[in-house]
């Protein structure tokens, strides 16, 4: 089946078949920040936006998105790269798998919510499985990013 | 994982309602997430998300939720908090994460009646009602023991009945399924309690009385009593006997915070 939408604000149109998901559609454009961590809804990896809300692409039908905005990392290239510098420069990176999730769940929050309270971080991504178990030391630099951010 | 031969982005609820008549391979699709872990070959997968039932409207005497509602919407609905304190918010906030609750649906979520299910609880302690396509409405209290059939749930009815509701679930570990789900309710007449997850679907019992609420040993023969009114099953989660005990507690902790009209409405 046809399907047009708009990837990081550019419009596309591709077949599809029915039973695709989003997060392999994506890959399938060559969209490789989008990446298959556990593939049952509960790991965060596949995190892309969906009219600017965080879902995971992997539980999201590719026929469900026709003429929405989908944005992935590589849509926020710039915010990601910042963040992503920062996280390591807090130390807070580990093996990196689940970055790209995180990064784009954090980007959510942030827009949705500015001035989070530390508990509204860890409740905002408890979605966010790291494999490492680093939480806290994302928590600990997240603390300060939006510290910094919200300049209080 | 399911195989979907053909998606169909209904038109209309009329086209959505006839393709799933016609045979039992027609699957409405809600939030998708559960649904796609099953191995079903689903012939027409009927997707409701274009017919503007994403909406919650408040009216005067209740709020109408369409069916393609979203968890994270109930949890951050100001009309919902502002009537029923947190009690939306409590029974979903734990479900895996923002991500996954932008995505399961409050028709998917009631429809299928899951025995795990803390929406299901919520709801029922609200004095929901349910709206079929074909079937009208149906008070949820009945509709969780009516067999599964080919009709459509469109949307649920909350009405504002002045209720004070405490919202309580236990899990293992933070955004797993609950061990169980419990709701204590203070209406006009009296209390109710409603225990989900037991691992079986929410139950309500009314019939149990509770005079003197402000007595500890009153309220320590409620929880006891509606606990044995409940039958409780086992799984990986718990056994029956650890539910029973942890009924008893939960109903508890929410008669004391009932009684202290603390955050919940």
């Amino acid at each position: 089946m046809q399907i047009e939408l708009y990837i990081n604000e550019k419009k596309v149109q591709a077949e599809i078949r029915p039973n695709m998901m989003l997060l392999e559609f994506l890959r399938s454009r060559g969209i490789r920040s989008v990446k298959q961590g556990c593939d049952t809804g509960s790991c965060g990896l596949c995190t892309v936006w969906v009219d600017e809300k965080p879902v995971l692409s992997c539980g999201m039908p590719a026929a469900r998105v026709q003429g929405r905005h989908v944005t992935t990392l590589e849509g926020v290239q710039e915010e990601a790269e910042e963040f992503s510098r920062f996280l390591a420069q807090e130390g807070a990176d580990q093996c990196g798998y689940c970055s790209p999730g995180l990064i784009m769940n954090v980007l959510a929050l942030k827009r949705e919510l500015p001035h989070p309270t530390a508990e509204q971080v860890k409740e905002y991504l408890a979605g966010n499985l790291c494999r490492c178990t680093g939480y806290q030391s994302q928590y600990r630099a997240l603390e300060k990013y939006f510290e910094l951010e919200g300049g209080n | 994982m399911y195989t979907v031969k053909n998606y169909v982005l209904a038109g209309s609820l009329e086209q959505a309602a006839e393709l799933r008549q016609k045979s039992k391979n027609n699957v409405i699709i809600g939030g998708n997430l559960w649904l796609k872990m099953g191995h079903r070959t689903i012939q027409n997968a009927i997707d409701l998300s274009r017919l503007e039932l994403n909406q919650i409207e408040e009216e005067e005497n209740g709020f109408r939720i369409g069916c393609m509602v979203t968890l994270r919407d109930l949890e951050t609905h100001r009309g919902l908090a502002n009537y029923f304190g947190d009690i939306f918010q409590e029974a979903v906030r734990h479900i895996v994460g923002v991500q996954f609750r932008n995505e399961a649906t409050v028709g998917g979520s009631i429809f299928p009646r899951f025995g795990f299910s803390d929406v299901l609880t919520v709801f029922l302690a609200c004095g929901s009602e349910v709206e079929l396509y074909r079937g009208g409405r149906v008070a949820l209290a009945d509709f969780i023991n009516m067999p599964l059939d080919n009709d459509i749930l469109t949307h649920m009815y909350v009405p504002k009945e002045g209720r004070k509701i405490c919202y309580e679930s236990f899990r293992q570990t933070e955004t797993d399924f609950p061990v169980l789900t419990c709701a204590v309710i203070k209406k006009q007449d009296g209390f109710e309690t409603v225990l989900g997850a037991r691992p079986k679907q929410a139950l309500l019992v009314s019939e149990v009385s509770l005079s003197c609420p402000e007595k500890r040993e009153e309220r320590e023969r409620y929880a006891r009593q509606v606990a044995e009114k409940a039958e409780f099953g086992s799984n990986m989660r718990g056994s029956a006997q650890y539910r029973a005990a942890l009924a008893k507690v939960l109903i508890q902790r929410g008669l004391e915070r009932l009684m202290e009209e603390a955050t919940c409405r």
